[in-house]
């Protein structure tokens, strides 16, 4: 039986509709990220968890026991929000401890857990500072402390990293991991942020318009997008529309290319195929394959490790990753030949955008 | 700072310091020497005792009503409320714009309906309500402005989250976080009740402002010294919301500053 359930959710205000009944379960211990970009209804969904919104239908069942209705201050929710939920009239300990307080426990306990909780966090020299005198980041930590303190049945995060500068929260990001996977708390994090959520969870659930458009591991995410939307949510990816041109086999703009994902497609079906910048291999056109795509270098974005190399191939622009030394030996004006290995591709049926909205269990 | 500049602050002093300078002076005049005669007469008289600690009573109860009913209003508007927000702050500036003396008239009326207990009518607490009334604009925009100095609802629902209920969210987490703006609020209502003179006067109940207007029409050097302790009273209310303004250690706690 799953832990943490969001069974059939929905969620309207007045004409808006921001949560389609959407249905996820945790397990015990797991760490599940709500992911999309703002407005999907992200938020709204765990603050219905939380219990600061009620949802218009549908329920939130934790051990099996129904809490839709439950008060927030009865649910034993530890929540950590996006900045500036510290208490500012009480420091780092006064603030851990709250939860404690109201929890009437005993002075020594109180002071023994809030020792051990400023330690896990590592901001036991920290514990006489207000707020106001703390970083951001460590703000956070504070405000995770505070939220771990009273033992919470469940874990929420509504952006927590979103207000701290690019280093903080790629290692605030780890270290939360790093005290969810010690504790085995089960976890619900919030993001828009697709790496985030790619290298901290146990599953992701991809949400567009209030409904969720897929919901798997990172790496089933990263590599077997379901839907058009998550290929696009999730990182860089090339898309071609072609059709299909014979079983395995697709056409884009009369270059035949082989896909082992479009097998048992039927001839003549228009399809978008999607690959990866890393996947993608270029060389100079000459002496290529025929089943390469030929067009000409247009820009060098410098990434670091890589260099993304844009390539202009008449209706299609695409990217490839490729090893600094790779790209310098072709520079801009080259004409190249795009290819990728036949596996290496994905398709998905060329629809409309809001075709992914037949796959959601139809309303009443 | 600029000549012009100081010139006008010179300006200013002077305009403000000459006339309290020159009452300060009357004051102390004792025939053709000085002494503080006129402060002993006042200090002496018992009227002086009985109104001024009406007023303070009547002050202290003004302010525990407006507090009471300003600061679950004013939270509830921010956290619930805020497309109200505009029409409370109209309503509560209009005690700028009615004269007291209207203010007044409404309430005797309102007293003579028969559910008001008859009891009440004869203590002078009657004038609280008027009191909380006229203090509308001062409770409300002191503590307006600390409540949006604060992020109500990320430490509402942070307090929620930790199992707190409404009165300890309200009374650890909120209150402490707007008790500038509340002390600031309150000082400004003493300061106004201490000096209120229609609506006691239309009332007929001997205040402290009432009694500043009855020395003022009868004795001359008295009435300079009740003019300088009157003063003083205001001057340490605005020095008391100073303080509390700049107290060290608390965080957030600025009169209507940003964090």
């Amino acid at each position: 039986m799953p832990y943490l359930e969001l069974e059939k959710l929905h969620k309207e205000f007045g004409d808006f509709t921001a949560i389609h009944e959407i249905d996820v379960a945790l397990e015990a211990g797991e760490f599940l990220s709500l992911l999309g970009p703002s407005g999907c209804g992200k938020t709204t969904a765990l603050r219905i968890v939380a219990g600061f919104e009620r949802p218009t239908s549908g329920r939130v069942v934790v051990e099996g026991k129904d809490l839709t209705s439950v008060p927030p201050n009865h649910r034993d929710m530890g929540m950590v929000f996006q900045a500036y939920s510290l208490f500012p009239n009480m420091n780092a300990e006064d603030n851990v401890e709250f939860g404690l307080r109201v929890r009437s426990r005993s002075s020594a306990e109180r002071r023994k857990r809030v020792e051990e909780l400023l330690e896990l966090v590592g901001l036991t020299a920290a514990a006489k500072r207000y707020p106001h005198q703390l970083s951001g980041g460590m703000q956070q930590r504070v405000a995770l402390a505070r939220a771990l303190a009273i033992e919470p049945r469940v874990l929420l995060l509504d952006e927590p990293l979103s207000a701290l500068d690019a280093k903080v929260r790629v290692q605030l990001r780890e270290e939360i991991r790093r005290l969810q996977t010690q504790l085995g708390i089960t976890t619900l994090y919030v993001t828009h942020d697709q790496e985030e959520a790619l290298s901290v969870s146990d599953r992701v659930a991809v949400l567009s318009h209030g409904r969720i458009e897929q919901i798997g591991s990172p790496a089933e995410i990263y590599n077997a997008p379901g839907t058009p939307f998550v290929a696009e949510f999730i990182g860089t990816m090339n898309r071609l529309e072609a059709t299909v041109a014979e079983s395995g086999q697709i056409d884009v703009n009369g270059t035949v290319v082989p896909v082992t994902d479009a097998r048992d497609l039927p001839r003549g079906e228009r399809v978008l195929v999607l690959v990866r910048p890393e996947i993608l291999e270029l060389q100079r056109a000459d002496g290529a394959a025929s089943s390469a795509l030929v067009g000409e270098v247009v820009a060098h974005i410098f990434l670091g490790a890589i260099t993304r190399v844009k390539v202009d191939a008449g209706e299609h622009e695409l990217s490839a990753d490729l090893p600094g030394s790779r790209a310098a030996g072709l520079p801009v004006g080259t004409r190249v030949a795009a290819s990728f290995p036949a596996d290496g591709g994905r398709v998905l049926a060329l629809s409309e955008p809001q075709a992914s909205a037949g796959e959601a269990p139809a309303g009443p | 700072m600029t000549r012009s500049g100081w010139f006008w602050i010179a300006v200013g002093v002077i305009y403000f310091f000459v006339p309290l300078a020159a009452t300060a002076e009357f004051s102390l005049k004792d025939g053709d020497s000085y002494s503080f005669a006129a402060y002993r007469e006042i200090f002496d008289d018992p009227a002086f005792r009985d109104t001024f600690f009406l007023s303070l009573k009547l002050a202290v109860a003004t302010i525990v009503v407006a507090l009471l009913l300003f600061i679950p209003t004013v939270y509830w508007v921010h956290l619930r409320l805020p497309q109200f927000r505009p029409l409370v702050q109209f309503l509560c500036a209009l005690p700028f714009v009615v004269p007291p003396i209207v203010l007044i008239v409404g309430l005797l009326y309102v007293y003579n309906y028969q559910w008001v207990p008859a009891k009440y009518l004869g203590s002078p607490y009657y004038l609280v309500p008027g009191y909380v009334v006229l203090g509308f604009p001062f409770m409300f925009f002191a503590l307006d402005n600390a409540f949006r100095a604060i992020d109500v609802h990320t430490l509402t629902e942070a307090s929620q989250s930790l199992g707190a209920g409404w009165i300890r969210t309200l009374w650890r987490v909120i209150l402490p976080n707007v008790l500038t703006g509340a002390l600031a609020g309150a000082f400004l209502t003493f300061a106004l009740v201490m000096g209120e003179f229609t609506m006691a006067s239309l009332a007929l109940f001997n205040t402290f402002p009432t009694y500043i207007n009855y020395i003022g029409q009868t004795k001359a050097n008295p009435a300079a010294a009740l003019t300088i302790i009157s003063f003083g009273i205001t001057w340490l209310a605005l020095l008391g919301i100073l303080l509390v303004g700049r107290r060290p250690g608390r965080a957030a706690v600025q009169v209507g500053g940003a964090r």
